[in-house]
């Protein structure tokens, strides 16, 4: 009942991020319309690392105490933290063909996002790959803690090889340079996209009790 | 730290004896050596423009098939269970195999450097020192995280397909940082220009090396 309701909930948080970006937020000034992608890109990229610190919180939890529970957590916040970065790769991909002129460059934030998207598509391939409940959870688990310890390396590795991409604007220091409204639409967004992925973990996390206690 | 001694003794005494993964593997390298001349065609000048990204490309790939096989020789005869049963810490063991694979990746690139100073007439002898500790570290981080990983891929059917898909975009890092100061090396600049991407490598190869420690006694458990 209260997974029906999360659903609901983010649903309707999911319209309202809508009506606002395209409704309330102002036209941006210099980029014009191609703008508003940033009201799916930034809550899908944010939205991607609680995913992946899931992953993280689930893989040494498992280790820690061997409970299935765990490993479902991480298992279930994988395939969203892959989707919601594929949509991140994607949206940005659109937004900077007008933007930058071209789909792809290889800019530092764009390649660690890339590197991480790959990371955890072999987390999903290794967890495909063992039957045995346990052994599946140990493997994936020892990945997904190396991957997510990983982030922060692959993140100075690349931006030291290369960059292009405009600054964080919304977690970097000093005061905020957005536009109220902008920035009141982004955080709707981002709102609606965290209940969205706490949707589908409790709806993922059900499937997966539900298969492992029928299939044991 | 003993454990882990035996561990390499072992491994290097049959590696010695049989020769399987060292003959191999130098054929492999003199083959990529090859490969790299055909896609680059005869100019000398992208050859050295090049070399950088061609050592590791080289390193890297016999690095695939090296730590691949780590564990591979402990499936047979229930050498696995022997691992699995020895008493203490695991990662005496972890340590061990990391050792034995640095070791052979050692050999592979002392190779593989005297192949490309011999077929693209390089001079490797001045930088020597300064390279030397760049390949220490780059093949220290690759071992980490391949030694790990090639432990997880072992009992899979699918290994071959596996472990290049797990191992090359977590050591993203450590090519990064390897080929740019091993080009800071070899374009003769002074060394100091390196100590960004040395660091970044030691910290790379400080957070694997924990990782893999901590976790590889849930790996072997099989």
């Amino acid at each position: 009942m209260a997974v029906r309701a999360l659903g609901w909930l983010a649903g309707l948080a999911l319209v309202a991020g809508l009506v606002a970006a395209f409704g309330y937020a102002p036209r941006e000034a210099v980029q014009g319309n191609v703008q508003r992608i940033m009201y799916l890109h930034v809550p899908a990229v944010l939205t991607a690392y609680l995913a992946f610190g899931l992953v993280f919180l689930g893989s040494v939890g498992y280790l820690l105490t061997r409970r299935p529970g765990w490993d479902r957590l991480a298992m279930a916040a994988a395939e969203p933290g892959v989707i919601f970065t594929g949509i991140t790769i994607a949206s940005g991909s659109i937004w900077g063909k007008p933007t930058w002129g071209t789909w792809w460059t290889w800019d530092a934030r764009l390649t660690s996002t890339a590197v991480l998207f790959l990371v955890y598509v072999g987390y999903l391939l290794l967890r495909g790959m063992i039957d045995e409940p346990d052994r599946r959870a140990r493997a994936a688990a020892v990945v997904g803690i190396l991957g997510a310890a990983n982030i922060p390396i692959v993140h100075f590795s690349v931006k030291w090889w290369r960059a292009l991409h405009q600054p964080a604007t919304i977690l970097g220091p000093g005061p905020s340079p957005i536009a109220a409204p902008i920035a009141l639409t982004l955080f709707v967004n981002w709102i609606a996209f965290t209940l969205l992925l706490l949707y589908l973990l409790a709806k993922r996390t059900e499937i997966a009790r539900l298969e492992d206690t029928h299939a044991g | 730290m003993r454990r882990a001694w035996i561990v390499v003794w072992k491994d290097v005494l049959s590696e010695c004896r049989s020769k399987e993964s060292l003959n191999a593997l130098v054929f492999f390298s003199l083959l990529l050596l090859f490969v790299f001349q055909f896609a680059l065609g005869p100019e000398r000048a992208r050859v050295e423009a090049a070399l950088p990204g061609l050592l590791w490309l080289g390193f890297i790939l016999a690095g695939l098939l090296a730590f691949g096989r780590t564990f591979l020789v402990e499936r047979e005869n229930d050498c696995w269970e022997g691992l699995v049963l020895t008493p203490g810490d695991k990662s005496a063991i972890y340590l061990g195999k990391l050792a034995g694979n640095v070791l052979l990746m050692a050999v592979v690139e002392a190779v593989l450097l005297v192949l490309f100073a011999v077929f693209f007439s390089l001079d490797f002898t001045g930088v020597l020192p300064a390279l030397s500790l760049v390949l220490a570290l780059g093949t220290l981080g690759l071992a980490a995280v391949g030694t790990l990983f090639g432990a997880i891929t072992a009992q899979l059917r699918a290994r071959e397909l596996l472990f290049p898909v797990l191992l090359l975009p977590a050591v993203v890092p450590v090519l990064l940082g390897s080929v740019s100061a091993t080009q800071v090396v070899l374009s003769g600049q002074p060394f100091g220009d390196a100590a960004q991407w040395l660091k970044l490598l030691a910290a790379a190869d400080l957070v694997y090396l924990v990782v893999g420690l901590l976790t590889f006694e849930f790996v072997l458990e099989g």
